[in-house]
């Protein structure tokens, strides 16, 4: 590698750290990592303070207050390249359900002295703020993908980091499915790649950690679900998490009632 | 005929069965058959006769599977599952080669072919006629896979005749079953019932004859072979699916804008469950890697699906990118352009694709309404 080590950054905006996490869980990788790209900024892991541009930034977390929505222009400002990481960052996470009830009864229910509290109504992705030049998935992302995501990067290549749904992943791995052979529902033909099947690899179904696929037919899939014994309450409740205000996840949710 | 036939047939009992087993363990086989696993029957390693799944059957329909007892201890009583043998001979995954650099140059190092030598035990009629259909793929002249070709051809096969029709089976309607005609090395067809638990062998080749000759035997009898016979009958009777398959080339392409392709679209997750245990289905594409520090990287292929974006992927974006024109091209692949690509349909009628897709879309279904006209 040739010429000066590309200068990253990793932010967080309205997040579990999770996503960070997984970044430092990257233990083997970090070495290599290291080798290969200046960490200037990571909080989490090392002091620095922010100074100058970013050749690539990491942006963990959601926008949920007025302070972050005005920061995230200044990260964009700062970066070449930048790159989401979570489902926060990318959809808007859990914390997005408030875009779906009054933040002010989430607020009253929650904090002891609610009037310290001083927050936006929605919680929502980072893309709704600024442009974004890659959306890595998941809840958290897999630390496989972060180092595939971080070695294309490097080496100026395409990361494979495919769009289609878990299905193919389970089918890859020769799981077998748990919805047709045990009536388990899951997410997964409706979910976007990228945790190895985690969960029905221990037979379970997949709770769409990783988001809507490419071109999710969640429709189809909740037809299917009810006959396995979902009602509606279920229905919006299973699309109701991680990844509530992704669009798919979220018209479908809103479908089996309000 | 009928003489000829009994002198070359013979039968085995359990224990023959494990004998047969032994020998090509022997002869430094790895084999690989039917067995539980996770509520279903699986294909993977077999040492003994117990790992074969005695007294159970299989429940099948259209996104439905489930396992039952059986009244008898039948090892081979149930239709085909969720895996099919393209796992070993075409690989979900394969590393095609390495590339290293050290001290400026790059070395490369294709990936050579596996010299594992495979026996798939339990192979059904429509498996080995979807065996020869990715022979055509594969091993097609100049354009021969060296890792298909290798296992390919270090194979042995030992095919079952099915006592058993599925749910979802249609292979009468293919003409590719329920009894194993040829491309095996050895057949069985199970005998059990009446205090007796017997295989009718038949040899398909002399690899064949070589491993029998090793295995305790007695020469078949008349009312064993009659016994086989009667089975295969049977089950041929007793399909779970049918599906009219002697137009299906002009049918299909005479209905490229029926209304049906948008029903089956609302249906439809593209989700590619079908593609994947589809035993014909061969698409795959090819993925880089690359390491931190820019020393090693690699190119592998893997299974890819007609149901992705990435498959019909051009500058500009996806060609199919509706789930209709995906479903449309899989289907009208399946069971029509095949036939112009390859001489042959691409379907054989084993039924997984309906029993595996989540939604249960049915393609002897789907034919029916094109050609009944109207959408359903």
């Amino acid at each position: 590698m040739a010429g000066k080590k590309p200068r990253l950054a990793v932010w967080k905006f309205a997040s579990c750290d999770g996503c960070q996490l997984s970044l430092l869980d990257c233990e083997d990788e970090l070495l290599a990592v290291s080798g290969a790209i200046d960490i200037a900024y990571f909080p989490e892991a090392t002091r620095g303070e922010i100074s100058g541009r970013y050749d690539v930034s990491l942006v963990e977390g959601s926008v949920t207050t007025a302070h972050d929505a005005k920061r995230i222009k200044d990260v964009r400002a700062r970066s070449r390249v930048l790159i989401t990481i979570g489902a926060c960052a990318t959809a808007g996470g859990i914390q997005a359900l408030r875009n779906f009830a009054d933040v002010k009864d989430y607020i009253c229910a929650v904090y002891a002295h609610p009037d310290y509290i001083d927050t936006l109504a929605t919680s929502t992705p980072i893309s709704d703020h600024v442009k974004v030049d890659f959306e890595l998935r998941g809840c958290p992302i897999n630390k496989k993908q972060l180092v595939e995501l971080v070695s294309a990067f490097i080496a100026r290549r395409r990361p494979v980091v495919p769009p289609h749904s878990v299905c193919i992943e389970c089918k890859l791995k020769g799981n077998v499915c748990v919805m047709v052979a045990q009536g388990t529902p899951c997410l997964g033909p409706v979910t976007h790649a990228g945790c190895g099947a985690l969960c029905p690899s221990y037979n379970r179904g997949c709770y769409g950690c990783f988001g809507p696929m490419e071109t999710p037919n969640t429709k189809a899939l909740s037809g299917e679900l009810a006959r396995h014994g979902m009602d509606a309450k279920a229905l919006k409740r299973v699309y109701g998490t991680f990844n509530v205000n992704a669009e798919a996840f979220r018209e479908e949710m809103k479908r089996h009632g309000s | 005929m009928e003489a000829d036939r009994a002198k070359a047939t013979t039968s085995i009992d359990k224990e023959g069965l494990q004998a047969l087993l032994d020998a090509l363990a022997k002869r430094g086989y790895r084999v690989v058959g039917p067995t539980l696993r996770e509520q279903t029957i699986v294909y993977d390693d077999i040492k003994a006769v117990e790992d074969f799944p005695a007294g159970w059957t299989d429940e099948q329909d259209g996104g439905r599977y489930k396992l039952v007892r059986r009244s008898d201890d039948a090892l081979f009583g149930y239709a085909a599952g969720p895996h099919s043998w393209k796992k070993f001979l075409f690989p979900p995954i394969r590393q095609l080669w390495r590339a290293t650099r050290e001290a400026g140059a790059v070395k490369m190092a294709p990936e050579l072919a596996s010299t594992e030598r495979f026996a798939f035990f339990g192979v059904r009629a429509c498996e080995l006629c979807a065996i020869a259909i990715q022979d055509r793929v594969f091993m097609n002249g100049a354009l021969s896979d060296p890792h298909y070709r290798a296992c390919r051809e270090n194979a042995f096969l030992v095919a079952v005749n099915c006592g058993k029709a599925g749910g979802t089976c249609f292979c009468v309607s293919m003409n590719t079953g329920p009894k194993a005609e040829s491309g095996f090395d050895l057949v069985l067809t199970e005998l059990v019932g009446d205090g007796s638990h017997l295989f009718v062998v038949e040899a398909g080749s002399d690899k064949g004859r070589d491993v029998l000759a090793a295995v305790p035997q007695h020469a078949a009898k008349p009312e064993e072979l009659k016994a086989a016979d009667a089975i295969v009958a049977k089950t041929a009777a007793s399909m779970g699916r049918a599906m009219r398959s002697d137009d299906l080339h002009d049918l299909l392409l005479a209905n490229l804008d029926h209304p049906r392709w948008d029903a089956v679209a609302e249906r439809c997750m593209t989700c590619a469950n079908c593609t994947m245990v589809c035993p014909t289905c061969f698409c795959m594409t090819v993925e880089d890697s690359s390491d931190l520090v820019g020393t090693e990287s690699s190119r592998s292929r893997r299974w890819d699906s007609c149901f992705t974006m990435d498959h019909s992927y051009v500058h500009g974006g996806s060609v199919r990118a509706s789930a209709k024109s995906r479903y449309r091209q899989w289907m009208t692949h399946k069971l029509a352009t095949w036939i112009d690509q390859f001489g042959t349909s691409g379907c054989v009628g084993c039924g997984r694709c309906i029993t595996w897709c989540p939604v249960g879309i049915d393609i002897t279904e789907e034919v029916a309404a094109l050609r009944s006209g109207g959408p359903r």
